[in-house]
């Protein structure tokens, strides 16, 4: 058994290395994409495109508009003698925000009399929006004893400490879903094709007339990809440590352990597909809808779960990224142990087992 | 004309192949619709409920009005109460809450001699974007807190949020998985459905009757354009019906944008097919070159203004960072030809770019 599942194994990889563009995207492209990804996206957001209508002209309110632009985050763009024009700039995308300081603002806050800031934003992102809203709250609540020229302790005052990832710096965050997203995308495009190729191009006949079973010619498919996935994330979990500064506090055995599991769950849904399809292109396009976009939506990578209707959580359950990342994010970043993580690595090896069983089902009948 | 007629036959007849294959119409119309429900509800950054877990050390009738202001608000759901700051950690370390709030002895003595309250609010790190929203939400809570306890803050932030006064990050999400959905379709099929015949061989037959390569090209694609067409149509019904999205600007626009978008995909499609000889391979390369970057450069999920200098020019060179802009200024913003002219002139100059290149290697390839 084992000599057949070898012989597939070797005729496997001799394919791959013939083909330079597969073995190359196989290999080369996590690293690539993780090192672009990494370094391109973030959720900080800075260079907000502020504009000012400043109708109170007063020392007072020249000084919150300072502190707008002093804060790091807001540019001024535009400074406006009325808040009518502001909605064409909106409308531009000219501007994202608009500080508007009313025209009584300064004697109001001489005469120490509630005074309120206008502060208008374009909410067609809401995400953006969140983030420059708290930048604003946090500037205005900033400067207002230095504007009022009074000693002024609040009443109540959160003293925040952020763990793991004190910074809160987008990479590190971003980079273990980056990598569960890659990884799982390359291992199901993998293999999707595997099976139906040889339908496809009529090889399949012939595999039948030799004494192959359906178990070995799937486990001789996938072990020459799980090979070179190893290698694609050993590659891409070096880089995220060397390039982005991501940690590894915890242990690297683990870590090995969790992604091979990963990875073998990625592959063997690949193989699934691919019994499941009848031409490549429904291969691929099954294989890229259900790997692709529920990676990058319902694993927790970018949109927390726990936001999520009841109904999409439940479905996320049978997403493996969404073990992979929590795990990923235990490991690496939080330096825990099997004991915070077993879960999530036992629900890898059941979807692991779930699919090589299923595929090998759908193998037994077309063989 | 002679030629239209032979082209019109040639795609009746790559109309009736596609009609033949059950599989592929179940994946090009019932797979999309799936898709723009589960995704569109899934891809929201509306973060709500965020796992909450407290320890109050205090026991007071402060501390625990307090409390009850964090559970009572829609942004945090409580987990466990603990004892002790030390029971917090199994809580974050296994990620089964993200923030932990800790009311110190002595609060309420402080409340009571107008000192400032203080509190410690811990955030899970790790998740940064949910880490960032609940620090925020828990300074909301406080200042909430303060206003019902008599304090006024004496400079109020009134925001005024456009377009999307509820910040529902739907409205701009479900369009844009919608483009997501049009995009993959138009690019991944066409391109496999060329190389289909290359691969098996077909290609030359077809080259050998009278119809001239880009009668041949047409007719590929003129199949997959209809399709896109009808995807978009039924897409939109979802969008605006199921997700009551609102659609503020003209259809007319939002149709030929989507035009302009869908011959950019089908010409990335063609593009793809010239450098690639098997369908794994036409697979790998449209996924990995083209479909990632536009998902993750164009500004659907992460911001481009927060993108390095050097990958905010790369973006310029994505038809879907036009697509998005023109979705959310038509759909949110309801603007129309007047703003958006520059998106469609630069859609329309990266089509004719992508087919001169790509009838340019066709010649290379096949003449």
């Amino acid at each position: 058994m084992i000599r057949r599942i070898l012989a597939v194994t070797v005729k496997e990889l001799l394919q791959l290395k013939r083909d330079w563009r597969t073995a190359i995207a196989l290999l080369g492209m996590p690293l690539v994409l993780l090192m672009i990804y990494g370094y391109a996206l973030s959720f900080d957001v800075t260079d907000i495109q502020l504009g000012v209508v400043d109708l109170s002209r007063t020392s007072a309110s020249r000084r919150v508009v300072e502190a707008f632009l002093e804060s790091g985050y807001f540019i001024r763009a535009a400074t406006l003698d009325e808040v009518r024009p502001t909605d064409a700039l909106f409308a531009s995308e000219a501007i994202q925000a608009a500080l508007v300081i009313p025209a009584d603002f300064a004697s109001d806050a001489a005469a120490l009399r509630p005074t309120s800031l206008l502060f208008v934003l374009d909410g067609s992102d809401s995400q953006t929006a969140n983030s420059i809203l708290g930048y604003a709250r946090q500037i205005v609540a900033g400067t207002t004893s230095e504007v009022l020229d009074i000693e002024l302790g609040p009443p109540l005052e959160a003293a925040p400490l952020v763990w793991y990832n004190p910074d809160l710096k987008s990479s590190i965050f971003l980079v273990p879903g980056l990598l569960a997203f890659i990884l799982m995308v390359s291992s199901v495009l993998a293999t999707a094709l595997a099976v139906v190729r040889e339908k496809e191009r009529g090889t399949m006949e012939s595999l039948r007339a030799t004494p192959i079973r359906a178990i070995e010619l799937l486990l001789g498919k996938t072990l020459p990809y799980l090979l070179v996935g190893s290698v694609s994330a050993a590659g891409a979990l070096f880089l995220a440590w060397a390039l982005f500064e991501v940690p590894v506090r915890g242990s690297i055995f683990w870590l090995a352990v969790v992604t091979l599991l990963f990875l073998a769950g990625g592959l063997g849904w690949g193989i699934f597909i691919s019994t499941l399809a009848e031409s490549q292109q429904v291969a691929f396009q099954l294989g890229l809808l259900s790997s692709m976009l529920p990676t990058l939506l319902l694993s927790g990578f970018i949109f927390p779960i726990s936001s999520m209707p009841r109904a999409l959580q439940i479905i996320s359950t049978i997403v493996p990224a969404r073990y992979f990342i929590t795990a990923l994010r235990a490991i690496v970043l939080k330096g825990v142990g099997p004991d915070m993580w077993w879960q999530q690595a036992a629900a890898l090896t059941i979807f692991g087992v779930l699919v090589l069983l299923a595929a090998t089902v759908r193998m037994v009948r077309s063989l | 004309m002679g030629g239209m007629r032979t082209i019109a036959d040639f795609v009746v007849k790559e109309l009736i192949q596609l009609w033949r294959d059950p599989k592929i119409l179940s994946v090009l119309f019932i797979a999309p619709i799936v898709q723009i429900i589960v995704l569109g509800y899934a891809a929201t950054t509306d973060i709500r409920k965020v796992e909450l877990v407290v320890c109050d050390l205090d026991r007071s009738a402060a501390s625990r009005e307090l409390i009850d202001a964090f559970t009572a608000s829609t942004y945090f759901d409580q987990v466990a109460a603990v004892p002790t700051q030390h029971d917090l950690d199994p809580w974050l370390d296994s990620g089964r809450a993200r923030v932990a709030v800790t009311i110190p002895s002595g609060f309420a003595a402080d409340r009571e001699a107008g000192r400032t309250g203080r509190i410690q609010v811990l955030a899970d790190g790790s998740d940064a974007m949910v880490g960032t929203l609940g620090l925020a939400y828990a300074q909301g809570v406080l200042r909430i807190a303060a206003e019902e306890a008599g304090a006024r803050a004496p400079i109020e932030l009134r925001p005024k949020v456009l377009y999307n006064p509820d910040l529902v990050s739907r409205y701009f999400m479900v369009p844009a998985v919608l483009a997501l959905l049009i995009m993959i379709m138009a690019m991944m099929l066409a391109s496999m459905a060329l190389v289909r015949e290359i691969e098996l061989g077909t290609m030359e037959q077809l080259l050998v009757t009278p119809l001239t390569p880009s009668a041949v090209i047409t007719g590929k694609l003129v199949p997959y354009a209809m399709v896109g067409v009808v995807e978009f149509l039924t897409g939109l019904q979802v969008v605006l019906f199921w997700f009551e999205v609102p659609l503020r600007g003209s259809f007319v626009v939002l149709a030929l944008m989507t035009a302009l978008f869908m011959i950019c995909s089908l010409g990335l499609g063609l593009l793809v097919s010239t450098v690639s000889r098997t369908q794994q391979q036409a697979m790998m390369i449209s996924t990995f070159v083209f479909l990632m970057p536009q998902i993750y450069l164009s500004g659907f999920v992460f911001p481009i203004q927060n993108m390095p200098r050097l990958f905010q020019l790369v973006t310029y060179a994505i038809p879907l960072r036009y697509f998005v802009t023109a979705l959310r200024g038509i759909f949110l913003k309801g603007v129309g030809l007047d703003i958006l002219w520059p998106q469609a002139l630069a859609m329309l100059g990266l089509a004719v770019i992508i087919f001169t290149v790509a009838r340019l290697r066709y010649r290379r390839t096949l003449g």
